[in-house]
């Protein structure tokens, strides 16, 4: 429970500003709908000027802008973006960051097992994640129901995208937590994570736009395409379990790479 | 009962050389010098006790039980100063104290504030404020307050000026007093021949010499210096000298063996001066490493 407290107090700074940043994009972002809503008729038309790949790629394609959730699917694919990039962060960090400044000393000389210290570590992170995820819940819903400017939308398929973002999180965290073990020493965080993050987005857009179904496979962005549970109202299960079975094999293979760490020392 | 026992110990980076078949044992109560140049292998050793690193071959029992599967259980008797001083640079130092002593199944809050009061460390300061001597406080305080059983010091000075040593030295032989036993890697001599009991040499990876302190110093080795006329250093060339030196019509070297065999030598010349003194542990530190 120390550790765990101690890790969380150190991420908790983060976890405001990232929480804050998001609530803000969203409220930004939704604030604009009702005039977008308005001239939805020519945006419609000036969008299907554009190249079929481009809208693909944007994960705007057969987007319905003047729908509250047509235009909340876009709004969506920028969070989905920050929160994967904020919970690699965690992941990359969690064990590296106690071996740049050299503090991992101190915590593995305390009777502690191994095991338990990642386990702290890990749940500490994914309670700043949940807080989060609720500031978006809380922020999506308000801000949704402040500028929907008297259009209806369906409940399910905005529940289904808001669920989604816990997987999404814990994708990234874990794979980025398994990254680092692979690696010998992790100097700076944000290079990898935004590495991890804008890689895979960038792969799920160009899957789109090149209609290539294989990378779809590797990305999580597509696993949780907006688009794809706002007209389905239901995830694509087949890609969602391979989502689930990056978490799993991520958790195992840090557990095991980290009970079995040469700690590398200061000098 | 040994406190430390240290079999065939062995641990690889790769393919660059840890230690290799290290074996030793640290007696309940004693004071152990372990010394050796930079890159010798001392902290690697250090590291294997605390299972910060694992063992490429042999074993480390601490407390009669095995390093890695035991470790934990081990850890709550044992306190780990290391060399390098780091911990998280955003704390208050009162706050990394008591982060530390969470970890501990006694209650280490007296004890902490004690140690504090000796080693006269600001607890309300940040650890980033704090000057290399300074954190070397906190990493001594950190090591102590859970009372351990075995403590573990590598290189422990640097960066504290002579008083705190001094403190710190008498802190060190107090616990030991309680019989704690101590384990003190250096490359510092002069506080290794003041503080041990016994040494162990180690150079390049390999333990090669163990020892009494005493035996060390007086059973082996004479430190000579005969100034004579006309002295023959080529008439000293037997058995047991060594590092035979001329300077300014007097010759110095190391002996080793019966003392009438030199002694007789050195009476064949008008003498004007002989010191006959032990050599310190630097000299014969030096002697190893030839």
């Amino acid at each position: 429970m120390n550790i765990y407290k101690h890790e969380f107090k150190m991420n908790f700074k983060s976890v405001i500003i990232w929480s804050l940043a998001l609530s803000l994009l969203i409220f930004v972002f939704m604030s604009m709908f009702s005039t977008i809503a308005r001239d939805a008729e020519l945006l419609n038309e000036m969008m299907a000027k554009f190249p079929e790949e481009l809208l693909m790629a944007f994960g705007m394609a057969g987007i319905d802008m003047s729908t509250v959730l047509g235009f909340y699917g876009l709004v969506f694919t920028f969070c989905q973006l920050c929160i994967a990039i904020q919970a690699a962060n965690y992941g990359f960090s969690l064990v590296s960051v106690e071996e740049r400044d050299q503090t991992a000393d101190f915590l593995l000389a305390k009777p502690v097992r191994r095991t338990r210290i990642l386990t702290s570590k890990l749940l500490a992170a994914i309670t700043g994640l949940t807080i989060t995820n609720l500031v978006v819940w809380i922020s999506s819903y308000l801000f949704i129901n402040m500028f929907r400017d008297g259009r209806a939308y369906e409940t399910k398929p905005l529940l289904l995208l808001l669920l989604s973002i816990v997987m999404l999180q814990f994708v990234f965290l874990t794979v980025g937590m398994l990254i680092s073990l692979l690696v010998k020493k992790v100097r700076n965080v944000t290079p990898y994570s935004m590495a991890l993050a804008f890689g895979m987005y960038v792969m799920s857009a160009f899957g789109g736009m090149l209609g290539e179904d294989k990378l779809e496979v590797i990305t999580p962005f597509k696993h949780f395409e907006p688009n794809y549970i706002i007209s389905n109202a239901a995830y694509d299960l087949p890609l969602v379990l391979i989502s689930l079975s990056f978490i799993i094999i991520s958790v195992a293979g840090s557990y095991m790479l980290y009970t079995r760490r040469n700690i590398p020392s200061a000098v | 009962m040994s406190i430390i026992e240290v079999n065939n110990l062995t641990k690889y980076y790769g393919k660059s050389r840890g230690i290799v078949d290290v074996s030793f044992n640290v007696d309940e109560g004693e004071i152990f010098g372990f010394i050796g140049p930079n890159g010798a292998g001392k902290s690697t050793t250090i590291r294997l006790f605390c299972s910060l690193i694992y063992p490429s071959g042999g074993y480390a029992k601490i407390f009669g039980k095995d390093a890695i599967k035991h470790g934990p259980e081990i850890r709550q008797e044992i306190g780990y100063l290391p060399s390098e001083v780091y911990y998280y640079d955003r704390m208050k130092v009162i706050d990394l104290l008591k982060y530390s002593a969470s970890f501990y199944i006694k209650d280490c809050t007296k004890r902490l504030y004690e140690l504090a009061d000796i080693m006269e460390l600001d607890l309300k300061r940040r650890i980033d404020d704090l000057s290399y001597g300074n954190k070397k406080k906190v990493g001594i305080v950190q090591g102590l307050l859970h009372q351990p059983k075995l403590i573990l010091l590598d290189e422990p000075t640097s960066g504290l000026d002579p008083l705190m040593q001094q403190k710190f030295f008498n802190l060190i032989r107090e616990e030991n007093k309680r019989g704690v036993t101590v384990f003190f890697s250096s490359h510092i001599l002069g506080e290794v021949q003041k503080m041990c009991n016994r040494v162990a040499i180690i150079k390049e990876g390999r333990i090669i010499k163990i020892g009494e302190m005493k035996t060390l110093q007086k059973d082996n080795y004479k430190k000579i210096r005969v100034a004579a006329n006309n002295v023959d250093e080529t008439r000293f060339s037997v058995e047991g000298v060594s590092n035979l030196e001329k300077d300014n019509g007097a010759i110095r070297f190391f002996y080793k063996g019966d003392i009438n065999v030199i002694t007789r030598l050195i009476s064949e010349y008008e003498v004007s001066d002989v010191t006959i003194e032990e050599p310190t542990l630097e000299e014969i530190f030096l002697h190893y490493y030839e």
